[in-house]
C-alpha cells in the first residue's frame, strides 16, 4: 500500500497533511508504514536540498568567474548600462522612419550616421527598395532556403534512421551519428570556412544554417517516423510492396502533417539563426545591425530592430496559424 | 503486386462512379500537395537566382578548400632555398617555424663548401647555370660541384661556407634537388628538370608533368605533390612546403625548454631532474609552458570554453527561475485576469522576438565584451521562450487535482503547491534542461559578435586563414562539451519524465 501511494505524490502530500492533523493515533501496522514513509520523505527532502546546494554553489562560482573574465565588471558597468539606453534615443522620432525607408534626413552632415538615402536599391528610376528592407528579405530568404534544404535532406535521412523502417543497425547507426554531428557542429565554423573559400555574401550563411537544419530536422523526423502506425506498412508488405512503396504509401501520408509542423517550427528558429550568422559575416540584416550598434547610429539601430521585431512576429504568427491548421492543437504540445 | 489485387480500368471507374466523394477528395488533396511541392521547387529556383548560387560556387577557389581542410589535421614546414646572384644558396626557415630555431631536419640534406665570394655582388656578374644533359641522380653523393665560381672577384671578397647543393626528400618517391642553378624534381617515378636562368627565367627541360604547372613561360613553376606538400620554383627562391600529419607542438612550443624532448625525457626532468629554472620546480615550469603555449594557447581556449558553458548555465538557470512565477501570471486558468494574462504573454513575446543577437549586441555595448553580455542575452531571450512554454504547460494541466486540494480547504498557495506543481515541475525542469543543452550551442555563435566565450576566439582563428588546426582543436572541444551535456540533459530528463524521451 505504501508503495502505491508513493507513486502518486499528490496523494502522498494529501495524506501527510491529514496525518499531521490527526497526530500519532496509528495502529502498530500503521505506525510502521508511517515510519517508512517518513524515512522516504526525509531522504527525498535531503536529496532536494543537496541538489539545490550544488546548484547554488555552481551558480555562485559561475557568476564569479563570468564577472572576473568580463571586460567590464558588472557593478562598475551597471550605471553606464542606462547611459547606453539613453544613447539609443534618436534626435526625433521621425528619424527612425527616415532610416527605415531611406528618406533624406534634415540633420544630414555628410557623416555615415545620417546617410539614409545611400543604401537605396533602385528597381526603376524612381522606385526603390529601402536598404534594410532588402537586407531583411535576404535574411528571410536565407532562412527559407535553408529550411527547405533541411526538409529535403532530413526527409531522406529520417527513413534511414528510423528503427521500424531500417532494422539494419549498420545503416541506422551511422546515419544517426551523422545527424548528431551535423547538429552539434558549430555553425560559426561552417560559415567561417566557406567564407574563406567563397567570396563575401550570403552563401556561407546558407550552407551553415542548412547543415544544422538537416541534422535538427532529421532527428525530429525520425522520431515521428518511429511513432508512426505500422499497420499500413504491414498491409503494403502483405501485398508485396517493396521498401520504397511501403515508405511512400504507408508512412509518408501519416507523418507528413507532423513533418510540416516541424518544418515551420524550424523556419521560425532559422530566421533568428540566419540573423545571427549574418552578423558574424554572412549577408543579410545582421551585419548592418552590428555595425550600427557598434558605431552608435541610434536611428538606424532602432529602425533595424523594429524591422526585425515585426518580421519575426509576423513569421511566428504565420507559422503558428499554419501549424494549427495542419496538425491542430497538438502542434503546441510538441514544443519541446 | 499480384494480379488478383489489381483492378482493371473498368472496375476502377465503376468504383469511382459509385463513390465519387472518395476519388474527389483524394485527387483534390493530391493536387494541393503537388502544387505545394511545385511551389517549393519554384522557390528554390528563384533563390538560386537571387543569391546567384551557381555563379558563386563556380568562382570559388576549391583548390584552397583542400589546403584549408588539410590544415585541420596537419602542418607544413616551409624552408626557403634562396639562391644568390653568384649561385650560392642558403636554406632559411621562417621565424616561427614549427621546428623551432636552428632546425636541421633530416629530410633537408645540405652540401656545403668553402668559397670566396663578393659581399656586394654586382648585377653584371651573373652566372649562367651550367647545363647538364647527362642522366642525373639526385641522390648521387658527389655530383659535379665546381665551375660555379663567380666570374669576377672583387677586392671585398671573403671566404665563407656556402650551400652548394640542397636536397629535400618529401617521401621515398618525391624529392627536390637543387644544385648549380638547376632543380631536379622527382615524383612517383617521373623526373622534371628545371633550369633557373637569370636572363630567361624558369625554364623546364622537356614537357611539364601533370603535377607541375607554369602560368607563363619564364615564370615560377608550382610543383604540387598532393598531401605530401608543394613547392614554388622561382629563379631566386624555391619555397618548399612539406606537409606532415598531426598537430605540431601541441604540448610545448618551440620557446619552451622542454621542446623537442621525448616523453621519457620530460617525465625524467619533471620527476627528478635538475631545475631548468632556479625559481621554480620543473613540474610547475612544464605546466606553465603547456598553459601558455604560444601556438595553441591552451589556457585561453579552456577559459573561453568555460565562459561559454557558464553563459549557457547561468542564462538558462536565471531564465527558468524568472519565467517560473511569471508563467503562473500568464496562464489563464491560474490567474483569472485577462489583462494580466495578456500583458505577461506579450512581454514574453517581446523578449523572445527581440532576437538573441540584438540582446547580445546591446549587452556587449553595455557590459563590454565578455560572458556577462552573453549570459544576459541568453537570460532575456529564454525568459521569453521558457515563459511561453511554461504558461502553455500550465494551461494544459489536469484541473481535477487542483479541485481536490481546493475542496479540502487549502489556502491558494497550497493549491498551487500541491495541486499544480507536482504536475508541471517535471515538465518545467525538462524544458529547462533542454534549453540548457541547446544554449550551450547557441552561446558559441553569439560569442562571435563579442558576447564572450569561445565564439570570438574561433572567429579570430578563422579570419587569419592559417590557424585551421586551432579551429579543429576548438571544434573538438566544443563537440565533446555538447555531446556530454546532451547526454547529461537526456539522462536527467528521462529520469524526471519517468520514461525515455529520446
Amino acid at each position: 500500500m505504501a508503495v502505491s501511494v508513493l507513486r502518486y505524490p499528490i496523494l502522498l502530500q494529501a495524506i501527510t497533511m491529514n496525518m499531521n492533523r490527526l497526530g500519532d493515533g496509528f495502529s502498530e501496522k500503521g505506525a510502521l508504514i508511517e515510519r517508512h514513509f517518513q524515512e522516504l520523505a526525509g531522504r527525498r527532502r535531503l536529496y532536494t536540498w543537496l541538489g539545490l546546494a550544488v546548484l547554488f554553489l555552481a551558480l555562485t562560482g559561475s557568476l564569479w568567474f563570468a564577472n572576473e573574465t568580463n571586460a567590464g565588471k558588472f557593478f562598475d558597468r551597471l550605471p553606464h548600462f542606462f547611459d547606453f539606453v539613453g544613447d539609443l534615443v534618436p534626435r526625433d522620432g521621425a528619424e527612425i522612419g527616415r532610416a527605415l525607408f531611406d528618406l533624406p534626413s534634415p540633420y544630414d552632415d555628410g557623416s555615415l550616421k545620417y546617410d539614409y538615402p545611400e543604401g537605396r536599391l533602385y528597381l526603376t528610376d524612381t522606385i526603390y527598395v529601402p536598404e534594410y528592407v532588402y537586407k531583411m528579405l535576404e535574411t528571410l530568404n536565407i532562412a527559407i532556403f535553408s529550411t527547405i534544404f533541411g526538409l529535403a535532406f532530413g526527409f531522406l535521412l529520417s527513413f534511414l534512421a528510423a528503427r521500424n523502417l531500417m532494422p539494419n543497425p549498420w545503416v541506422r547507426g551511422p546515419v544517426r551519428r551523422l545527424m548528431e554531428l551535423l547538429r552539434a557542429f558549430p555553425e560559426v565554423v561552417i560559415a567561417g570556412f566557406f567564407l574563406a573559400i567563397l567570396s563575401l555574401g550570403p552563401i556561407p550563411a546558407i550552407i551553415a544554417v542548412s547543415v544544422h537544419t538537416v541534422g535538427a530536422l532529421g532527428k525530429l523526423f525520425f522520431e515521428v517516423v518511429e511513432n508512426a502506425d505500422m499497420r499500413p506498412d504491414e498491409g503494403l508488405k502483405a501485398a508485396g510492396g517493396n521498401w520504397f512503396e511501403r515508405v511512400w504509401f504507408g508512412i509518408v501520408p501519416q507523418v507528413m502533417p507532423n513533418f510540416m509542423s516541424y518544418f515551420l517550427l524550424r523556419l521560425e528558429i532559422n530566421v533568428r539563426a540566419s540573423t545571427i550568422i549574418g552578423a558574424v559575416g554572412g549577408g543579410g540584416i545582421g551585419e548592418p545591425l552590428r555595425l550600427s550598434i557598434s558605431q552608435g547610429h541610434e536611428a538606424k539601430t532602432l529602425a533595424i530592430v523594429l524591422l526585425l521585431l515585426s518580421t519575426i512576429i509576423a513569421v511566428d504568427q504565420f507559422s503558428a496559424w499554419l501549424r494549427r491548421r495542419l496538425v491542430g492543437d497538438q502542434a503546441f504540445q510538441l514544443a519541446q | 503486386m499480384t494480379a488478383s489485387t489489381m483492378m482493371n480500368t473498368a472496375q476502377m471507374e465503376a468504383v469511382a462512379a459509385r463513390h465519387p466523394h472518395l476519388v474527389e477528395g483524394s485527387s483534390r488533396k493530391r493536387i494541393r500537395s503537388a502544387l505545394f511541392f511545385a511551389g517549393l521547387a519554384l522557390y528554390m529556383v528563384y533563390s538560386w537566382w537571387f543569391f546567384s548560387i551557381g555563379q558563386v560556387l563556380a568562382n570559388a577557389n576549391w583548390g584552397i578548400a583542400g589546403t584549408y581542410l588539410a590544415d585541420w589535421v596537419s602542418y607544413e614546414v616551409r624552408p626557403d632555398i634562396r639562391i644568390a646572384d653568384d649561385g650560392t644558396m642558403q636554406v632559411v626557415y621562417p621565424r616561427y617555424s614549427p621546428l623551432g630555431p636552428d632546425a636541421e631536419p633530416e629530410w633537408v640534406r645540405i652540401e656545403t663548401r668553402m668559397m670566396e665570394r663578393t659581399v656586394e655582388a654586382p648585377v653584371a656578374t651573373q652566372q649562367q647555370a651550367p647545363k647538364e644533359s647527362s642522366s642525373f641522380s639526385f641522390m648521387a653523393p658527389n655530383a659535379a660541384v665546381g665551375g660555379a665560381a663567380p666570374a669576377e672577384v672583387k677586392p671585398e671578397t671573403r671566404t665563407e661556407e656556402v650551400v652548394s647543393r640542397a636536397t629535400i626528400a618529401f617521401n621515398p618517391t618525391t624529392s627536390i634537388d637543387v644544385a648549380e642553378g638547376q632543380v631536379t624534381a622527382e615524383h612517383r617515378g617521373e623526373t622534371l628538370r628545371i633550369d633557373l636562368d637569370r636572363a630567361n627565367g624558369v625554364q623546364p627541360v622537356g614537357d611539364l608533368p601533370a603535377w607541375a604547372s607554369q602560368k607563363r613561360p619564364g615564370e615560377k613553376i608550382t610543383l604540387s605533390f598532393g598531401m605530401t606538400g608543394w613547392a614554388d620554383v622561382d629563379v631566386e627562391k624555391i619555397s618548399i612546403h612539406n606537409r606532415f600529419p598531426g598537430w605540431a607542438n601541441f604540448i610545448f612550443d618551440t620557446q619552451s625548454p622542454f621542446f623537442g624532448k621525448s616523453f621519457g625525457e620530460v617525465a625524467g626532468l619533471v620527476l627528478g631532474g635538475e631545475r631548468l629554472d632556479p625559481d621554480r620546480s620543473n613540474l610547475s615550469l612544464a605546466w606553465n609552458n603547456i598553459l601558455y603555449n604560444s601556438e595553441w594557447q591552451h589556457l585561453d581556449v579552456w577559459t573561453k570554453l568555460l565562459q561559454t558553458i557558464v553563459m549557457a548555465f547561468v542564462g538558462t538557470l536565471f531564465a527558468s527561475v524568472v519565467a517560473f512565477p511569471l508563467s503562473f501570471l500568464a496562464a489563464r486558468n491560474i490567474t483569472r485576469n485577462g489583462l494580466l494574462n495578456q500583458a505577461t504573454k506579450r512581454f514574453f513575446d517581446f523578449l523572445r522576438s527581440v532576437d538573441m543577437l540584438i540582446w547580445a549586441l546591446f549587452f556587449t555595448r553595455a557590459f563590454g565584451p565578455g560572458p556577462l553580455a552573453g549570459m544576459s542575452a541568453i537570460f532575456f531571450t529564454d525568459t521569453g521562450t521558457l515563459g511561453k512554454l511554461y504558461s502553455e504547460a500550465l494551461e494544459n494541466i489536469d484541473d481535477k487535482q487542483r479541485e481536490g486540494v481546493k475542496s479540502v480547504g487549502a489556502a491558494p498557495l497550497a493549491v498551487q503547491r500541491f495541486g499544480v506543481m507536482p504536475q508541471v515541475l517535471p515538465v518545467f525542469a525538462s524544458q529547462a534542461l533542454y534549453f540548457w543543452e541547446s544554449n550551450t550551442r547557441s552561446a558559441t555563435i553569439i560569442g562571435a559578435v563579442g558576447a564572450g566565450g569561445i565564439g570570438l576566439k574561433l572567429w579570430e582563428a578563422m579570419r587569419t586563414n592559417s590557424d585551421w588546426e586551432n579551429v579543429c582543436y576548438m571544434v573538438i572541444l566544443i563537440l565533446i562539451v555538447v555531446f556530454l551535456f546532451d547526454g547529461i540533459s537526456n539522462l536527467l530528463r528521462s529520469r524526471l519524465m519517468g520514461q525515455k524521451t529520446h
